[in-house]
């Protein structure tokens, strides 16, 4: 057995809750080595060095790399492919977008989104938005893992890997980047924070969308949304939670004026503890929370963040 | 240019799975199957593109058993100029994987020359969002996932993609394979005098044998379980018992 992740570095920048997470997982199965491609990997490979289980971190400096665009990233990744067994990265836009394509280049299954490594060719991964759980046995040689990154912690920072720089060749003809629209902000990062405060169509507007963004702020919370308040154009797609957005598990999940579809509860049921504020008693998030209010968000959210 | 659109026949959106009590998957006899939502919208791209006078054709495939031929006709009415039907099991509860459904479709597209193809971004009964990836790796050509805007401009195309941090624009070459997100558009309704001609526009049936695929499972479904359920909690009273419960559970 032979294990490597895929760090997700965006631009020379690493996702390290991501990263650490997806480390987390498949040292399950044993010590890995981690695959720090990018633009520039000085400061992503040092971090990636102290992470608790990594053997061996392998750099690939290029600058094909900045924006890993599928195609440079797994034409290039094939070669160093050949000589593991298994292949993990997170399940994020960055692992979505990758492992699926080196799967078909190599005719092997992805296992997407897995909960849980039982062992190393048996995988646990919720489908139908998470209404089931599967566990599922992959006969391929070669085991390519994305990692629900919410059901796994941090490894600790206690490790010291040695860094490889490795050779890469391959190009990309097929697709150019030409620009990012980042969102930016101080909150903590709705993947990984302690405490998230999300809203959903009730609240309105995007104007009104500051009364959560405010009971966040007091919170030091990320800010989250379900998919009605996004499709409404309240809040930006990245604050998406649900089956088709991120998927969260912080130790608070505070859901404000959200129904509770089952595609919105795929993507927190998770959360250590839910407190739902919805003035519709009948509303089916208050069957997964453990704490309710039925009230008007307008009159309780900003009341909730004098007295906080 | 032609396009060919993927669409799967899944458990309806508003029906909730169930587990069979023997835990060998979900069951799906006797409920709504309808079209999975994100093929909905990468057909109503598909159809869009066509009515701004970009496309000249649009092909509906499906995968699966007999009746998905509903599907079709679904989107045979929505707009699709034709369809072709691949029968790969006789039991709905045989789900192809992405990889033989990839194999499928990579027949297909060498045979009819498109020069998009157009998936939604995952199937909302096996969550795998892996198709579109694959076939496009087997068809060597440009990938775009998660688009929420798609502009045609001669042989490229310039797709805004939905990713975790925000937006991200790329050019992708044509023939490109795009897999689309939820805001790329609203699908239309059929209309009915669209379904009633739809019955007459060509679907036509394959097996995966003409195609030279051999359908394959390389995951074995072991066990089907529902998950760890919650139990509904308290209903406070007052915002002051909120601020208590938010406070103790804040850095806890």
């Amino acid at each position: 057995m032979k294990i490597l992740v895929l760090a997700e570095i965006n631009n020379g920048e690493l996702a390290e809750d991501q990263t650490s997470k997806t480390v987390s997982a498949a040292a399950t199965l044993g010590k890995v080595d981690v695959l720090c491609a990018s633009n520039q990997c000085s400061d992503a490979s040092t971090n990636i060095a102290k992470m608790e289980n990594v053997e061996n971190v392998l750099v690939l400096e290029n600058e094909l790399f900045a924006q890993s665009l599928a195609e440079s990233y797994s034409e290039t990744l094939i070669d160093t492919l050949k000589s593991y067994s298994h292949v993990f990265a997170p399940s994020s836009s960055f692992g979505k977008n990758i492992l699926p394509r080196i799967g078909g280049m190599l005719d092997v299954m992805v296992i997407s989104d897995v909960s849980k490594v039982i062992s190393e060719d048996t995988f646990e991964r919720p489908v139908y938005a998470g209404n089931a759980i599967q566990t599922v046995q992959s006969i391929d040689k070669l085991k390519l893992i994305s990692v629900r990154t919410s059901n796994y912690s941090a490894v600790p920072s206690t490790g010291s890997a040695n860094i490889k720089k490795i050779d890469c060749k391959g190009n990309n003809s097929l697709t150019t980047f030409v620009e990012n629209k980042m969102q930016t902000s101080d909150r903590p990062e709705l993947t990984s924070a302690k405490v998230v405060v999300s809203g959903g169509r009730g609240v309105g507007s995007k104007e009104n969308f500051e009364i959560i963004e405010g009971l966040a702020d007091k919170l030091g919370a990320a800010v989250g949304a379900s998919r009605a308040a996004v499709d409404s154009g309240f809040a930006p797609n990245d604050w998406q939670v649900g089956q088709t957005g991120k998927v969260v598990a912080p130790d608070l999940y505070v859901a404000v004026g959200i129904s509770g579809a089952i595609q919105h509860l795929a993507g927190m049921k998770d959360s250590k503890v839910i407190v739902a504020i919805n003035k519709d008693e009948e509303a089916p998030i208050f069957q997964v929370a453990d704490f309710g209010l039925v009230d008007d968000l307008f009159k309780a959210v900003p009341e909730i963040e004098k007295k906080i | 240019m032609k396009i060919l659109v993927p669409v799967k026949r899944v458990l309806d959106y508003n029906v909730k799975a169930r587990v069979k009590a023997d835990g060998s998957g979900i069951d799906l006899a006797n409920v709504k199957m309808s079209m999975n939502p994100f093929d909905e919208i990468a057909l109503e791209e598909a159809i869009r593109i066509k009515e701004k006078g970009n496309a000249e054709e649009i092909i509906a495939v499906s995968i699966g058993v007999q009746q998905n031929q509903e599907t079709l006709r679904t989107a045979l009415a929505m707009g699709a100029d034709r369809a072709i039907l691949v029968v790969a099991t006789d039991d709905v509860h045989n789900d192809i994987e992405p990889l033989t459904v990839a194999n499928i479709l990579a027949s297909i597209a060498l045979k009819e020359g498109p020069s998009l193809i157009l998936c939604g971004k995952q199937a909302i009964d096996n969550d795998f969002n892996a198709t579109a990836q694959m076939l496009s790796a087997k068809l060597k050509w440009s990938q775009a996932t998660f688009a929420s805007e798609i502009d045609v401009k001669e042989d490229i195309l310039r797709v805004t993609r939905e990713v975790d941090g925000g937006l991200q624009t790329i050019d992708a070459k044509m023939p490109a394979v795009v897999s689309v997100d939820l805001r790329l558009n609203e699908p239309r309704y059929a209309s009915l005098p669209n379904i009633m001609k739809a019955k007459r526009k060509p679907l036509e049936e394959v097996n995966p044998a003409d195609l030279g695929v051999e359908i394959t499972q390389r995951l074995k479904v072991i066990k089907t379980k529902e998950p760890d359920s919650r139990e509904a909690g308290l209903i406070l009273e007052n915002i002051d018992q909120l601020v208590e419960k938010i406070q103790e559970n804040v850095g806890g």
